[in-house]
């Protein structure tokens, strides 16, 4: 038995084990409990599959070292210093970083000649792998980086619509398939970089233009998508290098990035297609007045009122929404449920699955303000409790606590869950302005003859609340 | 006189004087303005005056008055003549008529549709009368919906009347001395008055039931805890009539209804009845042998005696006891808890004003364009301007509106999904991956294999995931997708220039996010805690 036989031998045994070991970090996350251990695992997996490879590097050792060290120190940095509320643009740069590389490798791959020597069949199969993890690499490195740029308010959150947008993008697909054919014949001739070059660039424009068109608040959707294609841009460079360990973990990102964009589509009703063709939001103002009919007047409420109203009660639930995280409230919102509950006051959190600017975006705002987990409930979890909430606070939410979801079949939004707080006795809603939410649509929560509106900045707002409340 | 319609402004500039009289009305304990309220009213321009005394059955003496900024009057005839507004309980009598005159405004209840001769009167006076009663229906105008307020205070009430001639607990208590059942309370009618009885009564710990003609309400009773009656009856009959009032039913219902009331008789304490009819004397739904099919000590509050009231044997204003059930007619429940109702009686009247002093200078403009105030105000300059035009908009969906609309009809079923659609996918699914494994070398169908066995894994492994943990989960999948580093590793040894350094930025951006993405995981999983 020679040597180099039991070197790849251990070494795919190494990728088999961190294949477990990622497996068992994605399971750990079923519980806050389980899931710090699961993060361990996951690096773990991680460095066992590195050590594992690192054994077969012949040369180049200062350029690797150099890079992975000032990669992970900066990465390191940036995970500290990142703000809460800025995670969403943290993920969406840090998926434009997978995108890229998928992109990088692929061209790494192609250019490799020496490498392996396929013929036929398996020239082509390896061809189009080169192609689609390029093609995949490059719209998630390009929508990311949109997707940053507008989570981070570098760029406006209004969806880009082009006139003739989806032939548009129908367009750029076909000749992304055209280019493709080109790109395989060629290959087999030992060329190919021209075409490759054009599809990059094309696939880069589609993912620009893709995120361009769908605006801010459907970006839970945006970001959970591409982070199942950073899932399969590394999916696509395992077919490409034949590892199986790529695959594999592509596969898992991936379909976890699928099922988190369901999850956010089935909580806005919303078909995924329709979601990613874009342009919602832009003009549903008119038909909300047409159907809305009377609204009535909006009654405002003090914070003086609000603290009294809510030391009164028994149950208070708090909705937080994308406003809470714009205001950075959550701190100020920790501190009034502690007040409350030192008062006896049962506090409670609903969430609704899209609340804020990414999935479970509110739980880790809430987790950073020291609010415990076990307080903080999902929309099923309590949708059916509110009749026995004496106050619901709305903090800076809108389309997730419209009862037009539920009452107008012709609403934009109907069909949607909700959090149906209108069914407790009383619910204040924080808000700026009367303005409408993201969907355009009057909300007639703010008209209901139980619902007190507290017009003014979260923040300040609820500090008022909470000088009141401890006064 | 002929003023131009829509405007009513103040003669001189001044600001315009509101005056409070004692209520003249026997036994009347509330009163149209607490201090608080007038506080409120000065900050609106207007000056506040009271006749002395006027607060004091409503535990608001005169001296609170006077420190709310509000001038006390001793006279009742210099109040009148010196003020522009006048604000009201109880309509004006004998006297009070009188001193009403053209430019004043007279705010108070009225009941138009009762009082013809009062209104012809008052009208003669060539005054402006609104009456709190004829407040339009509307969602705009709940805030100072007095009729509400007033009711919503006499259910509250009924429960505390009914409990003091009940000889019981209402609560069910299991003690030393042995057990106690709870009190049953029916409830008919669950309008304000209803719904405030059934949540008072509630409260206390009573078993609550509630009827009403109209289904809709039936939300709302259960809401409150309370058990929801229904009637064995074959039509589908709707009792909501114009503006979410009850209307008249049926001979066949009633019939039904009476059933209904006969049996829970039987097992029932307490009944509090709340059911009117708009311009209609009240129903009669305790008839006099349902009250001697109820049990001895039981107790009957009749809150609509002044139209009749709903119990046959009940009296108005009074209370009585007939075959061992004690029978209450009282109809100044309101007035029995004279400081509340005078509180909210008065804000009432505040938003009203509010209303007509748009520019919140101390004057007023009857603006006859506006809905509510259209609505409210029944004798405008000595015109009597009641019944007011039929509102624009209902609370409730109009009964007429939903009848117009088609039936739903169904002329194409949906389309079930047939076994063949099912089976037609998975054919040609089936056919694509035999294509691909016929010509595609095995090392890629091997591929293929573990890359389709991983999605199912991760499907099943992401569903598990709590949604709290999903921006976690978000983080973490990115620094583990990173795994792409292992193809730049393989690369970097390469001779070639071009491989080397791409190969070299991958490593680089993927070491960021390898180092960043578990680094914030954690970071955030940190967060994460119990109490």
């Amino acid at each position: 038995m020679d040597w180099e036989q039991i070197f790849t031998g251990a070494r795919d045994a190494a990728y088999l084990g961190s294949i477990v070991l990622f497996i068992l970090a994605l399971g750990g996350l079923s519980h806050p409990e389980t899931a710090r251990r699961g993060n361990l695992y996951g690096i773990l997996g991680m460095s066992v599959a590195l050590i594992a490879t690192l054994a077969f590097i012949t040369g180049n050792h200062v350029l690797l070292v150099g890079g992975l060290v000032a990669g992970g120190a900066t990465g390191f940095v940036l995970a500290r210093r990142v703000q809460m509320t800025q995670m969403p643009e943290l993920v969406a740069i840090l998926h434009s970083l997978v995108g890229l590389a998928a992109v990088l490798v692929g061209f790494a791959t192609f250019l490799d000649v020496d490498g392996h020597q396929y013929d036929g069949a398996e020239k082509t199969i390896h061809d189009v792998e080169i192609y689609l993890g390029i093609l995949i690499g490059a719209v998630t490195f390009s929508g990311s980086v949109i997707a940053f740029l507008k989570l981070s308010g570098r760029i406006g959150g209004k969806p880009l619509t082009l006139p003739a947008r989806h032939w548009l993008n129908l367009g750029l697909l076909i000749v992304t398939i055209v280019v493709g054919v080109i790109f395989v014949r060629q290959s087999a001739d030992g060329e190919g970089l021209q075409p490759l070059l054009i599809m990059t660039v094309i696939a880069l424009l589609f993912g620009i233009h893709m995120v361009m068109a769908i605006g801010g608040a459907d970006m839970p959707v945006v970001v959970s998508m591409l982070n199942s294609y950073s899932g399969w841009a590394a999916a696509a460079t395992g077919f490409m290098l034949n590892n199986n360990l790529l695959i594999v973990v592509g596969a898992l990102v991936g379909s976890s990035g699928a099922i988190l964009s369901y999850i956010m589509c089935r909580a806005m009703n919303r078909k995924f297609l329709a979601v990613i063709a874009g342009g919602f939001g832009s003009s549903g103002g008119k038909v909300a007045a047409g159907a809305a009919g009377e609204q009535g007047e909006a009654v405002s409420i003090t914070a003086e009122e609000t603290a009294e109203v809510m030391a009164e009660a028994r149950e208070v639930m708090i909705i937080p929404g994308y406003g809470m995280a714009v205001a950075q409230a959550q701190h100020t919102v920790n501190e009034m449920t502690k007040a409350l509950r030192g008062k006896g006051v049962n506090v409670r959190f609903g969430i609704h699955p899209v609340a804020g600017r990414m999935p479970g975006h509110m739980n880790v705002l809430l987790a950073e303000a020291k609010v415990p987990y076990d307080i903080v409930f999902e929309m099923d979890e309590i949708n059916d409790d509110f009749p026995d909430i004496d106050v619901s606070v709305v903090i800076g939410a809108n389309d997730i606590v419209n009862p037009s979801a539920l009452d107008e079949p012709d609403s934009p939004i109907a069909g949607m869950p909700v959090l149906e707080c209108w069914k407790g006795k009383t619910t204040i809603v924080l808000k700026r302005s009367m303005a409408t939410g993201y969907a355009g649509v009057e909300n007639p929560l703010f008209f209901k003859e139980n619902t007190r509106m507290l017009f003014g900045d979260a923040r300040e707002s609820l500090e008022s609340v909470l000088k009141a409340l401890v006064s | 006189m002929v003023r131009p319609s829509g405007t009513w402004v103040a003669d001189s500039s001044e600001q315009m004087q509101i005056g409070i009289p004692n209520e003249t009305y026997e036994g009347e304990c509330r009163v149209a303005t607490t201090p608080e309220v007038a506080e409120h009213l000065q900050k609106l321009g207007f000056t506040v005056a009271v006749e002395s005394g006027a607060g004091e059955a409503a535990s608001f003496p005169d001296a609170v008055y006077r420190a709310a900024g509000v001038q006390v009057m001793e006279d009742a005839a210099e109040l009148w003549s010196s003020s522009d507004i006048i604000f009201k309980v109880r309509a004006p009598q004998g006297d009070e008529i009188g001193r009403l005159n053209e430019g004043k405004i007279l705010v108070s209840f009225i009941w138009p549709a009762q009082n013809e001769e009062l209104m012809k009167e008052l009208a003669a006076t060539g005054g402006t009368v609104m009456a709190m009663d004829s407040v339009p229906r509307i969602s705009r105008a709940q805030k100072l919906d007095a009729l509400s307020s007033m009711a919503n205070i006499a259910g509250y009430r009924a429960v505390v009347e009914a409990a003091q001639h009940f000889g019981r607990f209402f609560t069910g208590q299991i003690t030393a001395a042995g057990k106690v059942p709870p009190a049953k309370v029916l409830v008919i009618g669950a309008g304000v008055a209803g719904l405030a009885a059934i949540g008072a009564a509630r409260s206390m710990g009573a078993i609550v039931r509630a009827f009403d003609t109209r289904p809709e309400v039936k939300e709302q009773v259960e809401s409150m805890a309370a058990e929801f009656l229904m009637l064995d009856f074959e039509d589908d009959e709707d009792g909501a009539g114009e503006g979410g009032y009850a209307k008249v039913m049926s001979e066949a219902f009633i019939k039904a209804e009476m059933d209904l009331f006969r049996e829970q008789a039987r097992e029932v304490d307490i009944i509090i009845t709340t059911a009117l009819i708009p311009g209609k004397p009240a129903p009669k739904l305790i008839l006099a042998d349902m009250v001697e099919l109820m049990r001895e000590g039981s107790v009957i509050v009749d809150l609509a005696t002044e139209q009749g009231g709903n119990c046959e044997l009940s009296e108005t204003g009074k209370v009585v006891v007939k075959h061992g059930v004690t029978l209450v007619g009282y109809t100044d429940l309101p007035s029995r808890l004279a400081a509340q109702s005078s509180q909210l009686y008065g804000t009432n009247l505040r938003h009203l004003l509010t209303d007509l002093s748009p520019e919140k200078d101390g004057t007023v403009d009857v603006n006859m364009e506006d809905e509510v105030i259209r609505g409210t105000t029944v004798i405008k300059d000595g015109e009597i301007t009641w019944p007011p035009p039929a509102p624009k908009l209902s609370a409730a969906p109009r009964k007429e509106e939903a009848e117009k609309e088609p039936p739903p009809s169904d002329p194409e079923p949906a389309r079930k999904p047939t076994a063949l659609g099912a089976v037609i996918p998975l054919v040609l699914g089936g056919l694509a991956l035999l294509g691909l494994g016929a010509v595609a070398p095995d090392i890629f169908m091997e591929q293929f294999t573990v890359f389709i066995l991983a999605c199912f894994v991760g499907y099943m492994v992401i569903w598990n995931v709590t949604p709290a943990l999903h921006t976690p989960l978000m983080s973490v999948t990115n620094a583990i997708s990173s795994i792409i580093i292992i193809g730049a590793l393989l690369q970097i040894s390469s001779g070639s220039n071009w491989i080397m350094w791409l190969a070299a930025v991958a490593i680089l951006i993927t070491s960021v996010n390898i180092v960043g993405g578990f680094a914030v995981t954690r970071r955030m999983l940190e967060m994460f805690r119990r109490e």
